[in-house]
C-alpha cells in the first residue's frame, strides 16, 4: 500500500506565479539539497497505463482529457533532467518515494509499505520533504517564498487529491470490489475526514463539513480523476505483474495530518479489501444513492444524518461503519494471521476503529485528539465563540487553510501537536529516518538503496524498474521489479553489499 | 446519546454472542474551554493579518 499526496501551493504576494513552475522549484530544491543522492535519475514511464480501465477495456487516447495522459512527460528523452522544465521535475528519492509535479501541484508518492503504521511513517516523511523543500526554495537567490498546504481544496472550485493505493489480487472480480467498497467509502469519512469550512465545490454555502473531498465526488464508478471524480476509481495500472495483481487507486479520501486518521484510513480499507477477496462482507449494505449519501454525511458534523439503503432502511454512517467493523472482527477471528507483527497491527486497527466509533456515537467532541475533523471543528467553534463570528467569516476560512500549512511554526495542526493535544502513533526520529531510508520489506528498499548506493549510475527508475547506465555496456540496463514483495532487504541485501559499484550489481544480475 | 450507545452495545452482543460487553473507554477527556483558549491566545501569531485577502488569494489549479 502507499499514499500519494498533492500539496496546495501558494506564492504569497505573487498571485501571477505559474503554479507548475513553483511546484518544479519545490521538487528541484529537494532533489538538489546538499548531500542529495537523487542524482540525475528520471522517471521511467515504460509501464504506465493510465487509461487502462479495470472493467476490462482501455479508453482511447483521443477520448481522454489531456490531464489523464499521465504517462508522458512534456519532453521525453535525454538522460539529464532539465531543471527549468516543470514537466521533468520528477525524481525518485532514496526512501523509495516519487517526488514530482502533478498538474499544478508538487506531489509526494510514498514508497510501498506493508502495513498502516509504516504508511503513517512514510506519509509523515513526505510532510518533512515538503517542509524542507519549501524552506530551500525560500532561501534560494532569485526565487521567492513558497508555502505548501496539506489539504484538498481552495473552496473556489478546485480540488487536488490524496490517493491511496492497495494491491489486490487480480482474480477478485472488480464488481465485487465496487459493491463491497462503496458503502464503506461513503461512510468512513466520519473517522478519517480532515474537516472543511464551507459547503459546495465553490464554497458558496457557509458552514462546516466532515470531508475536504466529498463535494468533489460526482459519480459512483469511473476512470477519471480530474473531472467527474468517482467513489471507486477504475484506473487499472498495477505497477506490478498485471496477471496477478491490480492496484486499487482510491481517490475520494482527504489528505490527513492526524496520524490516527491515516492509520485507520489505510488499516480499515485494507481489512475491507481482505474481506472482499475472502467473500466475508455483509451483503445488505448497498446504498440507494451513494454520491448523495457521501455529501449528506459530510454535511452533518453531528454524525446523525440518515442515508437510505437500497432495501429501504435508513441508517447513519456509524451504523454502516459498525457493520463493517463487526464483519472485520469475525473475519479476523477466523483467519490465521501472516505473522505476529501483522496480527498485532490488525488488532490495533480494530481496537482504535471501535474506540473511535464508540466515542463518535456518544459525542463527537470526545474525539478531538484523534479525529481530525473534530479537532479542527473544536478550534473553529472556540474561535467563533470568542470573536462572535459565524460561518462565512473569512477568519474561519483562514483557520481552515492555516490548519494545513506544513510549516511547524505556522501550521495550526503543528501548534496543536506541540501543545500535546493530538494523539501520535509514530515518533519523530522514526519519521526523520524515513525521509532518507526506504521500508525494508518491499521492493522500495531495492529502489531506494540503488539510489543511495549507486545514484550517479541510475538513469531512471519507477515503481517497477530501476535503469542503470554503467560503463562497459552500450545500452541502458533495465532491472524490472514487478513483484512488490521482492527486492526487500532480506531478499537483496547481501547482493547489494557484495556489489561495490552499479556495474558489479548489473554484472551479478545479468550473469544469473 | 448514552441511551443510544447502550442499545448499540446490546445489539452487538446479541448478534455475535460476544461474552464481554466491554464499553471501550475513551483515552480522552471531554474538551475543556481552557484547552482551546491556549491555542486561540496564539492564533494571531499564525493567521495572516488580512484574513480576507489571504483567503481570497488562496487560488489553486485543480489536480487529480
Amino acid at each position: 500500500m502507499g499514499i500519494e499526496t498533492e500539496y496546495g501551493i501558494l506564492a504569497p504576494g505573487r498571485p501571477d506565479q505559474n503554479p507548475m513552475v513553483l511546484s518544479s522549484q519545490v521538487v528541484n530544491a529537494f532533489a538538489t539539497r546538499p548531500g542529495s543522492r537523487v542524482g540525475r535519475a528520471r522517471w521511467d514511464y515504460e509501464d504506465e497505463a493510465p487509461l487502462r480501465d479495470a472493467r476490462g477495456h482501455d479508453m482511447s487516447r483521443a477520448a481522454a482529457h489531456p490531464s489523464q495522459l499521465t504517462d508522458v512527460a512534456a519532453s521525453h528523452g535525454g538522460a539529464m533532467p532539465d531543471l527549468e522544465d516543470p514537466a521533468t521535475a520528477n525524481v525518485v528519492l532514496t526512501n523509495g518515494a516519487r517526488l514530482y509535479v502533478d498538474h499544478a501541484h508538487p506531489e509526494y508518492s510514498s514508497p510501498e509499505v506493508t502495513g498502516p503504521r509504516a504508511a503513517v511513517v512514510w506519509d509523515k516523511a513526505g510532510e518533512r520533504v515538503m517542509q524542507e523543500a519549501a524552506t530551500r526554495v525560500g532561501s534560494t537567490p532569485g526565487l521567492g517564498e513558497v508555502r505548501l498546504y496539506k489539504n484538498n481544496t481552495d473552496s473556489k472550485g478546485a480540488s487536488y487529491g490524496c490517493h491511496e493505493n492497495y494491491l489486490v489480487q487480480r482474480a477478485t472480480p472488480f464488481a465485487d470490489l465496487v459493491s463491497g467498497l462503496v458503502p464503506f467509502f461513503v461512510t468512513r469519512q466520519v473517522v478519517t475526514g480532515a474537516g472543511r469550512v464551507s459547503i459546495g465545490p465553490d464554497g458558496s454555502v457557509p458552514g462546516y463539513q466532515i470531508s475536504q473531498r466529498a463535494d468533489f465526488i460526482e459519480v459512483e464508478v469511473g476512470l477519471e480523476t480530474t473531472l467527474k471524480r468517482p467513489i471507486v476509481n477504475t484506473r487499472d495500472e498495477p505497477h506490478a505483474s498485471a496477471d496477478r495483481y491490480r492496484r486499487l487507486h482510491v481517490i475520494l479520501g482527504d489528505a490527513n495530518l492526524f496520524e490516527t486518521a491515516t492509520f485507520l484510513k489505510l488499516g480499515t480499507t485494507a481489512l475491507v479489501l481482505d474481506m472482499v477477496e475472502a467473500g466475508t462482507l455483509p451483503a445488505d449494505l448497498h446504498l440507494a444513492s451513494p454520491v448523495r449519501a457521501l455529501h449528506d454525511i459530510s454535511h452533518d458534523p453531528t454524525v446523525q444524518a440518515k442515508v437510505r439503503l437500497a432495501d429501504g432502511r435508513e441508517v447513519t454512517a456509524l451504523d454502516v461503519q459498525w457493520a463493517y467493523l463487526e464483519a472485520a472482527r469475525a473475519h479476523t477471528a477466523e483467519r490465521e494471521p501472516d505473522d505476529a507483527t501483522a496480527a498485532r497491527e490488525t488488532e490495533e486497527v480494530l481496537r482504535r476503529w471501535e474506540d473511535v466509533l464508540t466515542r463518535l456515537g456518544r459525542d463527537p467532541a470526545l474525539c478531538h485528539r484523534d479525529v481530525e475533523w473534530v479537532a479542527k471543528l473544536r478550534l473553529l467553534d472556540g474561535f467563533a465563540a470568542r470573536e462572535g463570528v459565524t460561518w462565512g467569516h473569512p477568519r474561519l476560512a483562514a483557520i481552515d487553510l492555516q490548519w494545513a500549512d506544513v510549516r511547524p511554526d505556522k501550521g495550526l495542526y503543528h501548534r496543536l501537536v506541540a501543545r500535546g493535544q493530538v494523539d501520535r502513533l509514530v515518533d519523530d526520529a522514526e519519521v526523520a529516518r524515513a525521509v532518507d531510508e526506504a521500508p525494508e520489506d518491499t521492493r522500495a528498499w531495492f529502489r531506494g538503496q540503488c539510489l543511495a548506493r549507486y545514484g550517479s549510475a541510475v538513469a531512471a527508475a519507477s515503481w517497477d524498474s530501476v535503469i542503470f547506465d554503467v560503463p562497459g555496456r552500450g545500452a541502458l540496463q533495465r532491472v524490472p521489479t514487478p513483484e512488490p514483495l521482492r527486492g526487500t532487504r532480506e531478499h537483496v541485501g547481501a547482493l547489494l553489499d557484495a556489489s561495490a559499484t552499479a556495474r558489479d550489481l548489473v554484472d551479478a544480475l545479468t550473469s544469473t | 446519546m448514552a441511551g443510544q450507545e447502550q442499545q448499540r452495545q446490546q445489539r452487538r452482543s446479541d448478534e455475535h454472542e460476544v461474552d464481554e460487553v466491554e464499553v471501550p473507554t475513551s483515552t480522552t477527556d471531554a474538551p475543556t474551554a481552557s484547552d482551546v483558549d491556549d491555542l486561540l491566545d496564539e492564533i494571531d501569531d499564525v493567521l495572516e493579518t488580512n484574513s480576507e485577502e489571504f483567503v481570497r488569494g488562496f487560488v489553486q489549479k485543480g489536480g487529480q
